[in-house]
């Protein structure tokens, strides 16, 4: 977990805090934010988003927008992708790094329009994030504005959200893509609605303005009850990009770390003709080829690696790596882990072991992600 | 939250079920609720020691690891298989079926009554 030191003492609260109230959530300190966890059984929550569908509350994450005709060249700049490449209505994911190539952030970048720009960043990031690209942006004709305070967010994520959504959207949802985004109306209330998420299901990211977000998510609540759509907090949302192998800054990702590491240099353009931020270090790092890289590890036994535990070669009995994020699986019903290991043992099927507490356990490299929705 | 007044409590919520020098043990609603579902319990073995105010096992959650720490000191005497095979056992009847082991007592440690847990864990 990030801290920042723009952190404050007390907490925020989303606009949706007293619904959660209601609901029975148990709250956590998430990034200076009051978040729900969970609400009942962060595994039933769980079950529902990869079954039915679960609802979000991720007003936390943090929005920038780039408004302006040098919009697309500044990202191309600022960001390890291309942008300016982006369809209107379309969305990618990407990276901002330092000069050393370090992961600062990653990011959602959704084209809203020819010269206008959402940048989404995680929670913990955004201040550190908005003025970087800012600073990057200078000498571009764009204006660059933190607008997190402007944006509450929802996600229904799950098989059933695309039937949940369509009867109380204007926009047709059979033909919004995945990574796509358009503005409309949800229960009557303008918003952007995206086809994007964080939980390996097919899913929707719904952007209202905060006072709007208690009747989005009421009408969402109650379109999606007869689906069997619940209530999920950020304990499930966890375990869900676990099981989809996507990577959480502070676990997988930080600025010690590039793509590369992370199997993510697909993300990274480097033959940009301008340049960016970063491009020497991660030429370079491309080049030479990372000293470690991300695995997927399942543990035979019951109790899980978790963020840290270190992850050794039992040929040698050395320590070899560490686990950066790990739990119980409710899909696969077993232990799963992300890990940093060196790149000689990383090929799937490799033993390795896992030092839970002083007791080591086995744990087999797979390949990622452990969980793939089938289409 | 209701506490069951026949138990007797610790700070570090576990409760016990005293009946003569035998005590049976489990930890409470509101731990439970704290740890969130319950998927590993590392009990101590039949026939080991346990000491008072000392871990005894390992309460393994979706989020969590916690340390389980003995309210008495004696000889395990019984574990709860049940909640060995199936863990959840320990959020949908904390004060039930969801037991822990059972311990002949040699030394009791610290305890309150239920009135008191409730009014610790209000705080």
């Amino acid at each position: 977990m990030t801290t920042s030191s723009a952190t404050p003492a007390v907490p925020r609260l989303t606009p949706l805090h007293d619904v959660h109230s209601a609901l029975g959530a148990s709250f956590t300190d998430f990034a200076g934010w009051q978040m729900p966890v969970r609400y009942g059984s962060e595994t039933a929550e769980h079950r529902a988003v990869r079954t039915t569908a679960g609802l979000f509350d991720l007003t936390h994450m943090g929005e920038i927008e780039l408004v302006g005709p040098g919009a697309g060249a500044a990202l191309d700049f600022a960001l390890v992708g291309r942008p300016s490449a982006i369809g209107v209505g379309r969305a990618r994911y990407s990276m901002i790094c330092a000069e050393d190539g370090g992961i600062i952030d990653d990011l959602v970048v959704y084209r809203l329009a020819d010269e206008h720009y959402l940048v989404v960043a995680n929670a913990s990031n955004v201040a550190v994030v908005a003025p970087e690209l800012a600073a990057r942006a200078e000498g571009h004709d764009v204006t660059v504005t933190d607008t997190s305070a402007d944006w509450a967010l929802l996600a229904v994520q799950g098989p059933a959200s695309a039937e949940i959504l369509a009867p109380l959207t204007d926009l047709d949802v059979p033909s919004l893509k995945y990574y796509a985004i358009d503005a409309g109306t949800v229960a009557g209330i303008d918003v952007l609605l995206a086809r994007t998420g964080y939980t390996g299901e097919d899913g929707f990211e719904v952007y209202c303005r905060p006072g709007d977000a208690g009747a989005v998510w009421a009408a969402l609540q109650q379109a999606g009850e007869p689906h069997g759509l619940v209530p999920a907090g950020l304990a499930c949302r966890d375990t869900l990009r676990l099981e989809a192998g996507m990577p959480l800054y502070g676990h997988e990702l930080d600025r010690d770390t590039t793509p590369y590491e992370a199997n993510l240099g697909r993300v990274v353009v480097l033959d940009k003709p301008d340049g960016f931020v970063g491009q020497a270090a991660l030429a370079k790092r491309k080049e030479e080829g990372p000293q470690r890289v991300l695995v997927g590890l399942v543990s035979t036994g019951r109790r899980s690696p978790r963020a840290g535990y270190p992850v050794v070669d039992p040929a040698t009995g050395a320590e070899v790596g560490v686990v950066t994020s790990g739990s119980p699986s409710p899909t696969l019903e077993r232990p799963i882990a992300m890990a940093y290991v060196p790149p000689t043992l990383a090929a799937p099927g490799t033993r390795l072991q896992v030092s839970l507490r002083g007791t080591l356990e086995d744990a087999d490299v797979v390949e990622l992600p452990f969980y793939s929705r089938t289409r | 939250m209701s506490n069951p007044t026949d138990l007797q409590y610790t700070a570090e919520h576990e409760w016990i079920a005293a009946d003569g020098d035998i005590a049976k043990v489990g930890v409470t609603a509101y731990a439970a609720d704290a740890l969130g579902d319950v998927v590993y319990v590392d009990l101590p073995a039949v026939g080991s020691t346990v000491t008072a105010g000392e871990s005894c096992g390992e309460l393994e959650s979706t989020k969590s690891v916690s340390d389980l720490y003995s309210p008495v000191t004696g000889e395990v005497v019984e574990v709860n298989e049940a909640v060995d095979a199936d863990p959840s056992l320990v959020n949908s009847d904390p004060f039930g079926e969801g037991w822990l082991f059972v311990v002949k007592v040699s030394a009791t440690g610290e305890v309150m009554d239920a009135a008191a847990y409730d009014a610790l864990v209000a705080s």
